[in-house]
């Protein structure tokens, strides 16, 4: 319990040093002069066309989804590699079977070109 | 100074009363006051930096009116940022749009904490160290996307999308660079019982203790030179610079995510770019160039090694400047890269990320693995 003392300390500070910092304009709140001009969203001098919370791009979520299957698999990792002395040649093999499900799943996605053109 | 961890677990273990176990914790705060002082003249330091080599590769002189040489003109535009007029959009999400940054900055902020400057100068000995950079550096893109939605501007949407799948993208490369690293085998040739624990080798302590004993030739860049090579690119891009800068191409998205922040949430964005370069030079100084060892291999080790052990403070001090020097190497580096190369587009990144990284640093792992265990 006490390594991680200095991470919760740590942790305090900087929430500390980040909302002090987002804090302090209203320090200077009083001679703040908006209009709707300035208030409104930037697009090259133009009124905004439309909404902004339009459709977007399903490849983003697409993406998302891989990088979480990839992560939990990286994490899955993590135990093995650290280990892989006291497991010898049976616990590589195991975590080869398990490299080997997901490779094919990378290959099968490749091919299908869910990771194109993005 | 900082104070050597040793000695406060001595002073936890000479602890009866629970007053002392309240005050113990609390002696943390020097050290980490420390730290945030570091960081703050270290990231002070990068912007002149950046700026002076900056002027220096387009033939032009830097800053030079605020201060000696220019030195404090990061303090003077920091200043200037903290007296702007703090714009919230008209109708974007404020809790959101203000939350964002500070997400960022702080989970840059929080990876400081297991970057060993010398033996025991280390704020976190944790066993999972580097895992903990790993998992906090995923917090970022949270901090992206809520800038990019809570502005209700359709280019800063984009653009904080954009941010989000780069950083996501090339965090795999990076942990797989990052694992190669810490597999470790210590095989005793009897069976024996090694006289360390061998079990949580994600310290950072360790990575950098297993790098010192050839000097020069016992640095990880030798023995992984592939996923040094994966690491530079991937934390490149984690870090959005240039050439992986496309959310904030100017060209194209006005500024991305930033685009409607002023004043000092705008400083905020500017600090975790910097910040987040610094600890990502730390790292490729701990992880692959032997972190605080004085690596020139055969210089009379034992008269240094009598100055270390007698004057502690002596050596700890030349632990953090070696520590330092090749950060700053690799600082020089990467503000280099980003003054020289052109830009990617966002499919040519995102390939490079899942089509070339991923496989090459796998295929780096899978050959780290193999090789430990034919030594078997």
């Amino acid at each position: 319990m006490s390594e991680f003392a200095p991470i919760f300390i740590y942790l305090g500070f900087s929430l500390l040093v980040s909302l002090i910092l987002v804090g302090l304009p209203f320090l200077f709140f009083a001679n703040s002069s908006t209009y709707p001009e300035k208030l409104s969203a930037y697009e090259c001098g133009f009124d905004p066309f439309g909404d902004a919370r339009s459709r977007f791009d399903i490849r983003f979520y697409l993406v998302s989804i891989l990088f979480i299957i990839f992560d939990l698999e990286v994490t899955f990792f993590f135990p093995w590699a650290i280990s892989l002395n006291k497991i010898d040649l049976f616990g590589f093999w195991s975590m080869m079977a398990f490299l080997l499900i997901l490779t094919i799943g990378f290959l099968y996605e490749w091919k299908r070109g869910a990771l194109d053109w993005e | 100074m900082i104070i050597d961890t040793t000695e406060v677990q001595t002073i936890n273990s000479f602890s009866t009363s629970g007053f002392f176990k309240e005050v113990y914790g609390l002696i943390w705060i020097i050290p980490i006051l420390t730290l945030i002082l570091e960081i703050t003249i270290g990231v002070l330091v990068i912007v002149w930096l950046e700026r002076e080599i900056s002027a220096a590769i387009q033939q032009r002189i830097g800053p030079e009116y605020a201060g000696p040489l220019g030195i404090l003109q990061a303090i003077a535009d920091g200043t200037k940022l903290l007296l702007k007029e703090d714009l919230l959009p008209s109708r974007g999400d404020i809790r959101l749009f203000s939350v964002g940054p500070s997400i960022a900055v702080i989970s840059v902020l929080l990876s400081y904490l297991v970057i060993p400057f010398g033996y025991r100068l280390v704020l976190a000995d944790l066993g999972i160290g580097v895992f903990l950079w790993i998992a906090i550096s995923s917090i970022a893109p949270i901090g992206l996307l809520m800038s990019g939605y809570g502005s209700n501007n359709k280019y800063s949407f984009s653009g904080g999308l954009r941010a989000a799948a780069q950083s996501i993208s090339y965090e795999i490369p990076l942990t797989l660079c990052v694992l190669s690293i810490s597999l470790r085998l210590e095989i005793g040739r009897n069976d024996q019982v090694l006289p360390y624990d061998s079990d949580l080798d994600s310290s950072t302590v360790d990575i950098v203790e297993a790098q010192s004993k050839y000097g020069f030739w016992g640095w990880n860049l030798w023995r992984q030179p592939i996923g040094f090579l994966v690491f530079l690119i991937s934390s490149l891009a984690e870090c959005e610079r240039l050439p992986f800068d496309l959310p904030e191409a100017e060209e194209e998205l006005v500024a991305g995510y930033q685009t409607e922040y002023s004043g000092i949430k705008y400083a905020l964005f500017y600090l975790a770019s910097y910040l987040n370069l610094l600890v990502s030079s730390l790292f490729v100084t701990v992880l692959y160039l032997g972190g605080w060892n004085f690596s020139i291999p055969y210089i009379p080790i034992p008269e240094l090694f009598r100055i270390n052990q007698m004057a502690g403070i002596f050596g700890m001090t030349i632990d953090i400047f070696i520590t330092l020097a090749k950060a700053y190497l690799f600082l020089f580096i990467s503000i280099t890269t980003r003054w020289t190369l052109p830009r990617m587009r966002i499919d040519q990144l995102l390939n490079l990320g899942w089509k070339f990284l991923l496989p090459i640093s796998l295929g780096n792992l899978l050959l780290t693995t193999s090789s430990q265990l034919v030594s078997l």
